[in-house]
């Protein structure tokens, strides 16, 4: 197989990935605005740090307002983190390696991300975004599931896959992080009533809810919560069951002849009981979220180096 | 009622379904009727219909405009087929086979003994002016002496009702997987004309291709490693290169992905490390192919390429080159050159042309140049080039004296009544200008598509049918009626 594909194919289950996370992101802190009193209203504002792009919206954007915020992550074309690029380089990558996916594999990848461009004015509005979002969102699981129904599964699925638990064990953090980030004010004696409410909200973002209930048998509160999200064997959105993937995928493919992933691997591992053995307050929540979300990079960086063609060649 | 019967009286040229009468041609009848039935909202309704598929299937091509750089627009189709009936078909591949046989001997010929040349058939001074021929590729014997392994020849039929062949593309030519999604979309939008109809299939070509490719292989035995190397995703045929490689299983490769080894043996860049590239179907032009023997400053090209075609280490398709043959000046002599290799008078004619480096071919082109249309010699595309009736005073002028200048580098042929074919125009079908583009395999043996891809000049009176300028393609079916 091809660096240059193998490469292509990695950043397509990424970019697929960070498209429906974020647009499970957006889906939170709209659920929250429903939600909470006036008073409590969520702000839009974190959602940019969380997603690590503070100097792009500063350069395009002079004011920090929901619609401003919302439109610049779904569906601003400039911003090459939103929705829509994400789709849009997707897409590209999946045009270059066309002769590799499947040919309904390609022509659905291609007509969402049509569809997402045509559409784009409906997510403007509040009412319209949920819509636009879960349309996305279910193409999105509509490819993955076409592809996995059709291609072989061979070393190019095991790159799509592992481009896609890399991305998702690391967007699951940042959504976690909405909450011990400042998006809600913060342990005020208000919002105690609505706690429960809130880590309720992100369980759904992550279509966590029911699982959740069938896998912890306990009603919702945070520590049961953080657990479930972070070291829960069997759900396929938390990091721990992620970071167990990345590692099957990876013992699967050549071995590296310089980089050992391996030691980024066994210091996840070290950090994933964490939630398990003490209970986090909301800044060690924050800095623990960092730590992993350090380790996946670097996990990036040596998969990288490993297998897709060198940068200046 | 659909047909816009008026368009087609006191037509003066050669309608492929349509007499001059206003009646179909017999075997266009069932067709005929079947779209004169459709009402004009419905015969809309099929044409958004291909649309909508075009875009579904991501049928594309890249276009440049100053304004908006590079864009990908979805490929232009009309939906009524164009017909050839199979009894003139057979005469046009017989014809196709023997050109491209001919051209084959006469590159293999330029590259050795230049024999053609000693018995002064074809003048030493067109070679030696030729902007195609490449002295790095003197004295190199390819696999079965074939040079050009994929032709594609655009033909026209003039208003005297002769199909004439207008260029022959030996370098990259493209378009062949239009022709190929073509069909699949007239499928999805006539399915009804499939039940009266039996068009030949079109199919096997990506089997045919790669046969032929395989068959070039430097390794015998062994399952030949076959790529496709393509400039990338900015090139105008990209979505053909990712369509032929993935039709034919093989791998779609980039000049990064290769490497030439010390041993002159090409290796693509793998996940595991290097593997072996016996056969290259190379879509990127020669001056870009090898930046060690050709053009320094490419960058899609891989360092080394030509030795290791030299050493035989690697097939090249087509092989660098062969591009010799695709001068508009060399068109002139095929005729000539047919008769010399095969002792054989040209199936299909070419179209009567003047070359403005004779001195009197230069005079009556300069005089009748209003009546004309004049070509440089190796542009492709459809652009630099002059149609006399439909000029300017002042356009007219300036291609005198780029004549004047460069006599070698300019052709002149009369003005062709090119033919035409229904098409759908806001609901009502008019006439539309098309041409065909057969594609030519030359292996073991050598293999024509079925038809090939009709494109069709979209404007009204327009006889430019290149889809950077605005024209079309319609699918083309051979019937046997």
């Amino acid at each position: 197989m091809l660096s240059r594909v193998a490469e292509t194919i990695y950043w397509i289950g990424r970019y697929h990935e960070r498209a429906e996370n974020t647009a499970r992101l957006i889906q939170v802190n709209t659920n929250l605005t429903l939600d909470l009193p006036k008073g409590l209203m969520p702000q839009w504002e974190p959602l940019i740090t969380i997603l690590g792009c503070e100097e792009e919206y500063a350069e395009a954007h002079p004011e920090l307002t929901e619609r401003r915020i919302v439109n610049f992550l779904v569906s601003d074309e400039k911003n090459t983190a939103s929705i829509l690029s994400s789709l849009a380089f997707a897409r590209e990558n999946a045009r270059t390696i066309r002769d590799i996916l499947p040919r309904e594999g390609w022509e659905v990848i291609n007509s969402s991300y049509n569809e997402a461009l045509e559409k784009k004015a409906e997510s403007y509005s509040r009412a319209g975004r949920q819509y636009y979002l879960e349309d996305i969102m279910n193409d999105l699981q509509h490819i993955t599931g076409l592809l996995a129904g059709t291609m072989n599964h061979d070393l190019a699925y095991d790159f799509l896959n592992l481009g896609r638990k890399i991305e998702r064990a690391d967007m699951t953090t940042r959504i976690i992080d909405v909450r011990s980030d400042n998006t809600v004010p913060k342990d005020v004696p208000e919002i105690r009533p609505f706690e429960d409410m809130l880590w309720m909200s992100i369980l759904k973002s992550l279509s966590g809810y029911q699982m959740y209930r069938q896998s912890m048998q306990v009603r919702i509160n945070r520590q049961d919560v953080l657990k479930f999200l972070f070291c829960d064997h069997l759900f396929p959105r938390s990091v721990a069951y992620c970071v167990h993937n990345i590692e099957d995928y990876l013992s699967r493919m050549p071995v590296p002849r310089k980089y050992k992933c391996g030691t980024h691997l066994e210091k996840l591992h070290d950090l994933l009981d964490i939630p398990i053995k003490k209970e986090l307050d909301n800044e060690k929540l924050h800095d623990y979220i960092d730590s992993l979300q350090l380790l996946l990079a670097k996990l990036h960086l040596d998969i990288s180096r490993s297998y897709f063609p060198a940068i200046a060649s | 009622m659909s047909i816009n019967f008026e368009a087609f009286k006191e037509h003066p040229f050669f309608d492929e379904l349509i007499t001059p009468k206003g009646n179909a041609r017999a075997y266009a009848r069932k067709m005929y009727s079947f779209i004169n039935k459709l009402e004009a909202e419905e015969l809309d309704n099929r044409q958004k219909g291909a649309e909508l598929a075009i875009k579904q299937m991501g049928i594309t091509f890249r276009v440049y405009s100053k304004e908006e750089g590079a864009i990908d627009r979805a490929w232009p189709f009309d939906i009524i087929p164009r017909m050839i009936p199979l009894k003139e078909w057979n005469r046009i591949e017989e014809g196709l086979k023997q050109r491209v046989t001919a051209l084959n001997m006469f590159i293999n010929d330029l590259y050795h003994k230049q024999q053609i040349i000693k018995d002064k058939v074809f003048p030493a001074e067109v070679l030696a002016k030729s902007v195609n021929f490449r002295e790095q590729c003197v004295g190199v014997k390819p696999p079965l002496n074939i040079w050009a392994h994929i032709c594609g020849s655009d033909l026209v039929r003039h208003s005297d009702g002769k199909v004439y062949v207008l260029e022959d593309n030996l370098r990259v030519p493209s378009g062949v997987s239009y022709m190929l999604e073509n069909r699949l979309v007239t499928k999805r939008v006539f399915p009804e004309l499939f039940e009266t109809y039996s068009p030949m299939p079109i199919d096997d070509y990506p089997a045919d291709l790669f046969d032929t490719l395989a068959a070039l292989s430097p390794r015998k035995g062994d399952k030949p490693e076959i790529v496709v190397l393509t400039p990338g995703i900015y090139n105008s045929a990209y979505f053909e290169h990712a369509y032929l490689a993935q039709q034919m299983g093989c791998e779609l490769v980039e000049g990064r992905d290769l490497v030439v080894g010390d041993d002159d043996v090409v290796y693509m860049r793998n996940v595991d490390g290097f593997s072996r590239v016996d056969v290259i179907y190379r879509r990127i032009d020669d001056l870009f192919l090898d930046p060690e023997a050709f053009n320094a400053d490419s960058m899609l090209g891989v360092p080394g390429l030509l030795r290791a075609w030299k050493a035989g280490k690697v097939a090249l398709a087509n092989a660098p080159g062969a591009g010799v043959a695709d001068d508009k000046v060399v068109y002139s002599y095929v005729p000539d050159i047919i008769k010399y290799y095969l002792d054989e008078d040209a199936i299909v004619p070419n179209v009567p042309t003047w070359r403005c480096m004779d001195k009197d071919s230069l005079s009556h082109v300069l005089e009748n140049i209003a009546e004309l249309v004049v070509k440089p010699a190796n542009e492709s595309g459809g652009y630099g080039m002059l149609v006399g009736p439909a000029s300017t005073r002042a356009e007219r002028e300036e291609f005198k004296e780029l004549i004047k200048k460069d006599p070698r580098n300019y052709i002149a042929q009369p003005t062709l009544g090119i033919s035409t074919v229904p098409t759908v125009v806001k609901g009502m079908v008019e006439p539309r200008h098309v041409d065909l583009r057969p594609f030519i395999l030359s292996g073991k043996k050598i293999s024509v598509t079925t038809g090939g891809l009709t494109r069709v000049a979209l404007r009204k009176g327009s006889l430019v049918v290149n889809s950077s300028q605005g024209g079309g393609s319609k699918d083309t079916w051979i019937v046997d009626e």
